[in-house]
């Protein structure tokens, strides 16, 4: 399979013939996962599927950060999605995509963490971001950052009583979300010396780096994140960061 | 207050409406969907497959195993990620209660795995997702005896329901939960618990109720793999 996908790549195409740099289609997105959560989104593209679900519950604030609501984010590899993936608590791939997708809402100040501040020093918003792949045929990381903006786009604050969050009454209120700071997460791998992006799972098998990179609406780099074996030249890295900026608006048009 | 009327407007022996769907997940050998009401289920089966570490091996017969867990959004209180001693307990009974329908001699050393997922909860979800696992391990190919259909029934103020909602659950003069597994064709029971009080009388009462609920669900499930199967043609 290795060397079927390393052919394919090296006449410029993906296995199942797109071009290298083309996601697989439809990419959807749909809400309405969960009447019990804040918000949600399920994000397919092509056979991969992941569900993400926004909890909001009143906390603490840093003691550094007194004024400023936070994001919690985690991801639950399920074993139902892919036969190599155990039960168990996190491996290092589910900690890898929940840190990534962290990373690309928080660098990015798409939320507005000042905006979920209750009370000055004392009670603030935790906003619970919570990955599920149910699905896994590759490039788990774009599809669970995208379904993160998503589900924070369809997400409506609790009421608050009694300082906790009323759980059976949501607001009309959305989260502060910046639309100029919109990040859109782009992975894009090497395989052979060829760079392509959303490659499905029997073609991960043959990827030696990628590097994943949020771009916001403005074109600034909120995030990166390298990852496999190889080592990458400064040159190809910057060709990378160009794909990932052309392919981040394609993702975007996505988003309502 | 007598609890005359369903908080929903259903008749006591009424069930919520069920979609159903097959093949959900591709990368597993049998998936399904299963939603009543407002609890939806997913259930994936992997196997019979080889099981590992070793030691875990049984020459004799084959194991199955059984993952069920809410996700964190499935409810208003968020649930912690990762498995609870309830959830632990539901994955236990609920692999009791598919077993009899396996024949796992045929497979020796390997393991079958069924995982079992709530997206949205709204009570019965360990039903849902009995149900939801034996249309996966139905479309994974699996020789099955039968299918194991499950509902849940009880007791809410005085009157004998089926198919509790969580409200219900939640009913100020006290309900009771009895959630129940069957095997329609032999009228076994595979899987039932108890959650509440009741009479024996009652007991009694509403394991009828839940042999009829069972049956429509059977018939359902039923149309939903014959559906599938046309459609795979």
């Amino acid at each position: 399979m290795k060397e079927y996908v390393q052919q394919a790549v090296k006449q410029e195409r993906h296995i199942d013939g797109r071009g290298l740099t083309d996601y697989r289609s439809p990419i959807t997105i749909e809400n309405n996962i969960s009447k019990n959560a804040e918000g949600t989104a399920r994000v397919k593209i092509g056979k991969t599927e992941v569900v993400v679900g926004i909890k909001m519950d009143v906390g603490e604030p840093y003691s550094d950060s007194p004024d400023e609501g936070t994001i919690i984010v985690t991801a639950e590899l399920l074993p139902m999605s892919n036969p190599l993936f155990e039960s168990g608590p996190p491996g290092i791939q589910a900690i890898e995509i929940a840190r990534i997708v962290d990373r690309g809402i928080r660098e990015s100040k798409y939320l507005d963490f000042k905006k979920l501040c209750v009370k000055k020093g004392e009670k603030i918003w935790m906003v619970l971001i919570d990955i599920y792949t149910i699905n896994d045929d590759g490039n788990l990381i774009d599809a669970a950052a995208l379904a993160a903006i998503a589900a924070l786009k369809d997400s409506k604050i609790p009421a608050i009583k009694e300082d906790k969050a009323d759980y059976g009454n949501l607001t009309n209120k959305k989260l502060p979300l910046d639309e100029k700071n919109l990040p859109i997460t782009v992975t894009v791998n090497k395989i052979g010396d060829k760079l392509l992006v959303d490659a499905d799972s029997r073609e991960e098998e043959a990827v030696t780096s990628r590097v994943s990179i949020a771009v916001k609406s403005n074109g600034e780099i909120s995030a990166i994140q390298k990852g496999g074996e190889e080592g990458l030249t400064q040159e190809e890295v910057e060709k990378m960061i160009d794909i990932a900026i052309k392919k981040r608006e394609e993702l975007a048009k996505l988003l309502k | 207050m007598a609890y005359t009327k369903r908080l929903d407007g259903r008749s006591m022996d009424q069930l919520r409406e069920m979609e159903a769907e097959i093949g959900v997940i591709s990368r597993a050998q049998g998936s399904a969907r299963f939603k009543i009401g407002d609890t939806v289920a997913i259930a994936a089966v992997y196997g019979p497959r080889e099981l590992h570490p070793r030691f875990l091996q049984n020459p004799q017969k084959g194991v199955l195993r059984c993952e069920y867990d809410m996700m964190s959004f499935s409810v208003a209180e968020r649930k912690r990620p990762g498995p609870s001693r309830r959830s632990q307990e539901i994955s236990y009974v609920t692999g009791k209660c598919l077993e009899p329908v396996l024949d796992l001699n045929k497979y020796p050393n390997t393991v079958i795995d069924v995982f079992i997922y709530i997206p949205q909860a709204n009570a019965g979800t360990r039903c849902a997702g009995i149900c939801a696992a034996t249309l996966a391990l139905a479309d994974a190919g699996i020789p099955m005896k039968d299918l194991v259909v499950a509902v849940s029934v009880g007791k809410v103020g005085e009157k004998i329901v089926i198919d509790l909602t969580k409200e219900e659950e939640d009913y100020l003069d006290g309900a009771t939960d009895i959630p129940v597994a069957i095997m329609p064709r032999n009228g076994k029971i595979t899987l039932l618990q108890l959650d509440g009080g009741v009479s024996k009388e009652e007991l009694k009462e509403a394991l009828i109720l839940a042999k009829k609920g069972c049956e429509k669900i059977y018939e359902f499930l039923q149309d939903t793999l014959k559906k599938s199967v046309e459609a795979a043609k």
